[in-house]
């Protein structure tokens, strides 16, 4: 790790200790967990490992049992999610979560006029500019006036990470993002990824190999809500205790 | 939100609201009697539509709204002798700062929870007006004399109790409340709104303070019907416990859905065609609540969505 991040370098995110049990059962347990500002990052590991959950705590769906949370620095650890939001934190949801009655320029609109808000004032100008910039970068300008709910099942996680840079954010988490895609809208998001990752940090939580080995600089795998490994592609691969929990015996579908 | 589409909503805005003033010389006496009161009562009706409509909350308890507007400015005007713009305006802002507080505690529950909750606090201010039967006279409320409810308007003495001017003060205050809330609902605050009723965690994960909005909405919601309430008093001379009771906070639900919720239009027309089927249904038979109900299942059957929403649905796809 000490490798990965220089010492004297504040990392976008950390994370001292964090936990976070459910019941009896320690979904994240004890993790220190640091993402560079700028890297494209991959969290993996077996169903139930905890990944969703440790996202959950950066973002701040989930409140932490016990831990610190850092950004930029920053302890944020108290702070509601969408206080976390406007501070630079954008999460795409791991169900594809829209708004299926409003129309596609509306779903978009919603996250341009947050920022335009906090900003100052939503004026129509930049707000349609705005939109019409999210919706380019994934593709969808000749679908603006569609309602969500009818665009097909690829398109609308397309809307939804077009949500996610409407909101020109400093990190991106994207919780299974190709889940349910077709190998040719895969390859589309990849490209996208990789366009995004020049304006902002990407962490995702992916569970297709080639998509984790075509774009991750570093790869951290959970297990059992705890950090078994981090490293580069190919330290992860030549990994034994990877290979064992979770490449070997379980797969990946 | 292409400027064609813009100016036709405008272009029917003022088209209803043009209709509306010429009635006021056209409609026979008895008749504009009643669209005086259905365009005072339709501000209800807009100020619940904007919570229930636009914010997605619904709650079966604005009659407190209403009756903190009523009491707010018949109470004052009544005993202690304020003119009619000083009560009205104390009407409104005993709506606000009722639905700040009622707000604060209620938005922590939601759905069924919320429904309970805020009919349970419109229940306290019924029982409130009845407990003070020393100021409010309870259910026989107070008669606001005609002496009180005037106007001076530099020298020209405006009277409340003249048909003429209620409606044409009537037709002020409706047309405030309908272009006010089509401002609303078309800005960034109305989709915001909606937004929260589509998708509350979606919004919160967009940087959004829910609570905060929503909490917005129910006092812009409390505001519009206080101003209702208070006008209805100064208006028609009658503040009277009745209007705090459980039915007034049912009427504005009908109202909405049966003209079309989240439709700007909708609360008007609701409003004027459940107050006209009572009115005949009435004249008919004693029974005429079976009529209403009557009614009432005929049109949803033919607009499930009220009929405003509906017309939206199927042909109108533009409208508010």
């Amino acid at each position: 790790m000490a490798a990965l991040a220089s010492p004297t370098e504040t990392p976008l995110i950390e994370t001292r200790a964090l936990s976070r049990g459910f019941g009896g059962l320690k979904a994240v347990d004890n993790v220190d967990f640091r993402l560079r500002a700028g890297e494209i990052r991959a969290l993996i590991g077996p169903n139930g490992a905890g990944k969703t959950t440790l996202v959950g705590l950066i973002c701040g769906r989930i409140a932490p049992s016990c831990g610190t949370i850092l950004f930029q620095g920053r302890d944020i650890t108290r702070l509601p999610a969408h206080a976390r939001v406007m501070a630079g934190i954008a999460y795409t949801f791991q169900i594809t979560s829209i708004f299926p009655k409003l129309s596609a320029y509306d779903n978009v609109a919603l996250p341009v006029q947050r920022r335009l808000l906090a900003q100052g004032r939503a004026r129509a100008h930049d707000l349609d500019a705005g939109v019409a910039e999210a919706l380019e970068k994934v593709g969808l300008c000749g679908r603006a006036s569609t309602p969500a709910g009818d665009l097909a099942y690829g398109h609308q996680r397309l809307l939804e990470l077009a949500m996610g840079l409407a909101l020109k954010p400093r990190l991106l988490i994207l919780d299974e993002p190709t889940q349910g895609l077709s190998d040719g809208e895969i390859e589309t998001f990849v490209a996208l990824a990789r366009a995004i990752a020049g304006e902002a940090t990407v962490l995702i939580i992916e569970h297709n190999m080639q998509v984790v080995m075509e774009l991750a600089q570093t790869i951290t795998v959970m297990n059992a809500g705890r950090i078994l490994a981090e490293g580069t592609p190919e330290a992860i691969r030549a990994d034994r205790a990877v290979q064992d929990v979770y490449l070997g015996s379980h797969g990946h579908g | 939100m292409s400027g064609r589409s813009s100016s036709r909503i405008w272009g029917l805005h003022l088209a209803v609201l043009a209709a509306l003033l010429a009635a006021g010389w056209l409609l026979p006496e008895y008749h504009r009697g009643v669209f005086s009161r259905v365009m005072v009562l339709a501000v209800f009706a807009m100020g619940y539509n904007l919570l229930f409509g636009y914010a997605g909350l619904l709650s079966l308890g604005h009659a407190m709204f209403f009756a903190a507007g009523l009491y707010g400015a018949g109470l004052p005007l009544y005993h202690l002798g304020w003119g009619v713009p000083a009560a009205f305006a104390a009407g409104v802002a005993a709506g606000g700062a009722l639905a700040l507080v009622v707000g604060a505690l209620a938005l922590r529950t939601v759905g069924v929870a919320f429904m309970i909750v805020t009919m349970m606090f419109s229940q306290v201010v019924y029982l409130t007006a009845l407990y003070f039967t020393t100021w409010t006279r309870g259910e026989e409320g107070l008669v606001l004399s005609p002496a009180l409810r005037r106007i001076d308007l530099g020298g020209t003495v405006v009277s409340l109790s003249d048909p003429a001017a209620r409606y044409v003060i009537a037709f002020v205050l409706f047309s405030a409340a309908l272009l006010l809330s089509l401002r609303l609902v078309r800005s960034p605050f109305g989709r915001t709104l909606a937004g929260i009723r589509e998708n509350e965690e979606r919004m919160r994960m967009l940087g959004y303070d829910t609570f905060r909005a929503k909490l917005a909405a129910v006092v812009l919601s409390g505001l519009f019907c206080a101003a209702s309430g208070a006008a209805y008093g100064l208006l028609f001379g009658y503040v009277g416990s009745g209007f705090a009771s459980i039915q007034y906070s049912i009427l504005p639900l009908l109202w909405v859905l049966v003209g079309g919720a989240a439709t700007t239009l909708g609360p008007l027309l609701g409003t004027a065609f459940m107050f006209y089927v009572v009115d005949y249904a009435s004249g008919l038979t004693s029974a005429y609540l079976l009529l209403v109900g009557a009614a009432l299942i005929l049109t949803v059957l033919f607009f499930p969505r009220g009929v405003l929403g509906t017309m939206r649905e199927r042909w109108l796809k533009w409208l508010p």
